[in-house]
């Protein structure tokens, strides 16, 4: 068993695909932020939703009116889950064309985990909807065996985002390329961890907002699923979720900032980042001031919370593509180097192949039946059978007959069953095929040819 | 191809693909394609007859389309897309340039799709009577839509992607679209995706029905007589195909070894079909004269034959499929065709950037060989085990005993011209050697190759490295 092996150089400078992209770079780049966080509100929401939903299954095996609350959020699973994958594509669209040798490349030093994330994500999906439809089912005795398999499509829902986490960190240091050994050691680049604890508490924070006012809604047919809360608990108890795990990124937060490696780390990354912790402050103060609050007034600041939310998202999401920008920059510009460089020798390949042409190929002077034979050459040869015939067998067989070797050359049969079927060569032509035939008539005619018999 | 190499020794790159694909292809004709129209119009027809009881019927029966449609039969959707770009970034990612709105629609519909399935579920216990039912089985009917579209756009795509398409000249997905086997392949699967529908939905009608009740008798007799219907448009599109798939392969395969293999898939493929349509017919046959003769198993028997017949069908691809990724354009091993003079000049080692060796030396041989072979064949070919193993190629040309030098080099170096269907070697005389001596190192000690994603092994620059790129 071999690994391969690669010299530890410095930073791998591959060469670019040479096709422009379909639509200009920076509109690429907006698509892609805006379409991501499309696509990471509904896996936060997929991933706080599961780690809720159990964590209030637990909770309600001793207060049962927990219970059923950790199933109406079981359900909101259902549809968050199918579009955090579905909406998941598009963005993937994008960075596979803007980064493509950086996205492809981590990809492939990840391997098997990538390739594992579409049968994790299944599983996961399947164990969901196990829990989901065996509530009323597995209880009793067979209360353990549910919470369990609820604990675990959330374990697998937290696998998930780590290993895309991986990769799309893997991707920022090329110099660190060359020491990766599959995924597990690729965790240790970078700061990965810092960053999926930021993630998870923001998946947490955004469910709990999400939450409150989902069941804190009017509509919500609160007496037939959740009978022993009132409308002002649900919203006080989700409120409180966002505003404790918001707390937690006050930690997670700057830890993620100081442990950037730094070679991404620029002014303007601080800036936007700064600004975006400035926005957390103030909505903690808000959640803060409502979960105090009196109950009737409690609902009437949601949606200035979550457009403050939608800030926040929005400056953090730039801020990590800015990070981003700066880490590649100088490693983009020696790729394109590197590319260009590359497509001046392939130029003046041509360029010498099309000069050369002109002399000796075009006017067919090139062409001998020798070099035409490094066709047959592979299968065939004078005195040994390599894996067909002998020359000297075909000369038994067609001596005064070449027209014959081409004529069986552009439409070969099967005759000797211990031999694969020889391929057509029709393509060659006539003209080379005859040139062929006749060579191998003439090497072939050495003196004791009469002495082999044709074979069938 | 200038990316760090994934590469399957022991399993086969290719055949993951396949796996994946296969899975995918098998949940999304019968359950998606065919099954929604089916179990929409049940539903309509149960409305007419105000049948409560059939009605909870098929919302089981959608129950169980929307748990495998949502989890399996998505998710090896995006799996295809997954596979081939580890395996061949260079040719998803050149695509990807050509075709991005393409792709970017397809992407539109499945999000559709995925939002109209759950809709079309989560809504069935809620939306029961009146308008709202009349509205609920309109969700049914744009959901069979945009399934029978998506499948539609992705055989396209993969139609062009297989090579038949003339994109060098016309860069088109059009020219994808409209090969001359798109139209007769599409109507073959849809018809099946029909056909099969019908065995399926039956199958699980079992799981839900008591066994000699009056709605499992009636709902067995609309099920066959839904696959009666639709076994018609598949003799025929069974028959047209049959005979276009010849005129196209003349056409993209100009090879005389693809013949002989050629008429033997074409004559089992014609078997193959007449099995399948007649396992059809009898089944619709026997379920509309007697609805409780035929048991369970029985009904699988007619759905392996279908899984049979798609695994066939599919190698269609290896027939038509050129050495191209990108017809003319990029071979698939990523080399570029107006690459190649330059790799055959100069070798293609010192323009890779993921391979211990960039020149050969006499000291490195053998390790510069295994290069080689990773860069120019490993896309296509595992080292010696698995279906594609190229030491079990080379044995079965030369058979067990040391190979011939001269014949080795002789069959690499027209490896184009006398197998179109694979590339040309990309490298000069010096690799060629160096390839052989691998090959031959690899009959005699069979050792597995694991690619980059198992963990380079680091050699230090300062160690002594004979050539420098
Ligand atoms: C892939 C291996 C291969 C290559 C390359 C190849 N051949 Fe053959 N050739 C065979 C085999 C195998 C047979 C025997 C076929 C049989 O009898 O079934 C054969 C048989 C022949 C025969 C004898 C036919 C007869 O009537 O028995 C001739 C003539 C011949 N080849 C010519 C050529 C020429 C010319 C070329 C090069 C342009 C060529 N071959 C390249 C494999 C090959
Ligand atoms: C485009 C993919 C592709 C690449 C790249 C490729 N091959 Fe092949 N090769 C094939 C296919 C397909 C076959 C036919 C397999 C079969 O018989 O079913 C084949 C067959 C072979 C055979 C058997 C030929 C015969 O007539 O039986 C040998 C030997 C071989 N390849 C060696 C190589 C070597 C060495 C390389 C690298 C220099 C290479 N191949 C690169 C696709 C490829």
């Amino acid at each position: 068993m071999r690994h391969l092996v690669l010299f530890a150089q410095a930073v791998p400078v591959p060469r670019d695909l040479e096709l422009p992209l379909p639509i200009g770079e920076w509109e690429l780049k907006l698509i892609l932020v805006l379409l991501f966080l499309v696509h990471i509100f509904f896996v936060n929401l997929m991933v706080g939703g599961s780690l809720l939903s159990v964590f209030f299954e637990i909770l309600g095996l001793t207060r049962p009116r927990y219970d059923s609350l950790a199933k109406k959020i079981a359900e909101t699973i259902t549809v968050n889950k199918s579009l955090a994958v579905v909406l998941g594509v598009g963005p993937l669209l994008c960075i596979n064309l803007v980064y493509t040798i950086h996205f492809y490349s981590a990809n492939a030093l990840t391997g098997y985990a990538w390739f594992a994330i579409i049968p994790l994500v299944i599983f996961a999906f399947l164990f969901a909807y196990l829990h989901k439809y065996t509530w009323q089912i597995w209880t009793g005795g067979r209360k353990r065996l549910h919470v369990i398999t609820g604990g675990f499509s959330a374990f697998l829902f937290l696998c998930i985002p780590l290993i895309f986490l991986t990769n799309i960190n893997l991707m920022l240091f090329p110099g660190k390329w060359a020491e990766v050994g599959g995924f597990f050691s690729s965790l240790q680049i970078g700061n990965v961890f810092p960053r999926y604890f930021h993630f998870l508490s923001a998946s947490l924070a955004l469910t709990g907002l999400f939450l409150a006012g989902w069941f804190g809604r009017r509509k919500f047919p609160r007496e037939k699923h959740l009978p022993d809360f009132t409308r002002v608990e649900l919203r006080r108890l989700f409120y409180r979720v966002a505003f404790y795990v918001s707390l937690a990124q006050l930690v997670f937060g700057p830890l993620l900032l100081f442990t950037l490696p730094g070679v991404g780390v620029t002014g303007t990354l601080y800036w936007v980042i700064l600004s975006g912790a400035a926005v957390v402050l103030i909505v903690l103060h808000i959640l803060w001031r409502q979960i105090k609050m009196p109950d009737e007034k409690i609902s009437r600041l949601y949606i200035p919370i979550w457009m403050l939310f939608g800030v926040v998202v929005l400056l953090m999401g730039t801020g990590r593509h800015v990070y981003r920008e700066a880490c590649l920059v100088e490693h983009k510009q020696m790729i394109a180097d590197e590319t260009a460089r590359f497509n001046a020798i392939e130029l003046a390949t041509q360029m010498s192949i099309r000069a050369g042409m002109g002399a000796g190929e075009a006017l067919g002077g090139g062409m001998t039946g020798e070099k035409v034979f490094q066709n047959c050459a592979a299968c065939h040869a004078v005195d040994r059978v390599l894996a067909a015939p002998s020359l000297r067998e075909v000369y038994s067989l067609y001596k005064d007959n070449p027209a014959g070797i081409v004529a069986w050359s552009k439409n070969p049969g099967k005759k000797r069953p211990q031999f694969a079927p020889m391929p057509s060569f029709a393509h060659l032509g006539d003209e080379k095929l005859t040139l062929v035939a006749d060579y191998i008539l003439e090497i072939a005619s050495g003196a004791d040819s009469a002495k082999s018999e044709p074979s069938d | 191809m200038d990316f760090p190499l994934f590469f399957l020794d022991f399993f086969g790159n290719r055949i993951l693909i396949a796996i994946v694909a296969s899975v995918h292809v098998f949940i999304n004709h019968p359950l998606a394609v065919g099954a929604w129209p089916l179990v929409m119009l049940m539903e309509w027809w149960g409305r007419r007859k105000g049948d409560a009881d059939w009605d909870h019927l098929m919302y089981k029966i959608t129950f169980v389309l929307f748990i495998v449609t949502t989890t399996v039969g998505a998710l090896t959707g995006v799996g295809i897309w997954f596979t081939t770009a580890l395996i061949a970034p260079f040719g998803i990612g050149t695509l990807l340039r050509v075709f991005f709105w393409a792709w970017f629609t397809e992407w539109l519909v499945f999000v559709s799709e995925v939002v109209l399935v759950m809709i079309y579920f989560l809504t069935w216990k809620r939306w029961l009577a009146g308008w709202q039912k009349s509205l609920h089985i309109g969700v049914g009917a744009l959901l069979s839509g945009f399934s029978w579209l998506t499948m539609m756009i992705i055989v396209g795509i993969l139609g062009f992607m297989m090579g038949s398409g003339n994109w060098p000249e016309a860069r088109t997905l059009f020219s994808g679209f409209f090969n001359p086997i798109y139209i007769p392949q599409l109507a073959f699967r849809t018809s099946f995706a029909m056909g099969t529908a019908g065995l399926f939905v039956w199958f699980l009608l079992y799981f839900f029905t008591k066994k000699h009740s009056d709605l499992r008798r009636r709902a067995v007799r609309f099920v066959s007589g839904w696959m009666l219907i639709w076994s018609v448009p598949f003799a025929a599109s069974s028959v047209w195909y049959w005979q276009v798939v010849p005129d196209a392969m003349r056409a993209n395969v100009d090879v005389g070894l693809m013949t002989q293999r050629f008429a033997q898939w074409h004559e089992t493929l014609a078997v193959i079909m007449a099995i399948t349509l007649v396992a059809l017919l009898l089944a619709a046959l026997v379920g509309l004269a007697r609805p409780k003769l035929i048991p369970r198993v029985a009904l699988l028997i007619p759905f392996i034959l279908g899984v049979w017949l798609l695994g066939h069908f599919e190698r269609v691809r290896e027939f038509i499929r050129k050495p191209y990724v990108i017809a003319d354009y990029m071979y698939s091993n990523g080399v570029k065709v107006s690459e190649l003079p330059v790799f055959q000049r100069d070798g293609i080692l010192p323009y890779s950037t993921y391979v211990e060796h960039h020149t050969v030396t006499s000291a490195n041989e053998i390790e510069a060989g295994r290069d080689v072979f990773l860069v120019t064949c490993s896309r296509c070919h595992t080292t010696s085990s698995g279906v594609n193993a190229v030491v079990n190629k080379f044995e079965n040309l030369y058979g067990t005993g040391p190979w011939d030098d001269a014949a080795l080099t002789a069959f690499i170096n027209t490896m184009h011209t006398s197998r179109t269907f694979m590339p040309p070697f990309p490298g000069n005389d010096r690799e060629v050697k160096a390839l052989t001596a691998y090959l031959k190192e690899l009959q005699k000690n069979r050792e597995l190759l694991f690619g980059a994603q198992a963990g380079w092994t680091i050699r230090n620059n300062n160690q002594a490295q004979t050539g420098t790129p």
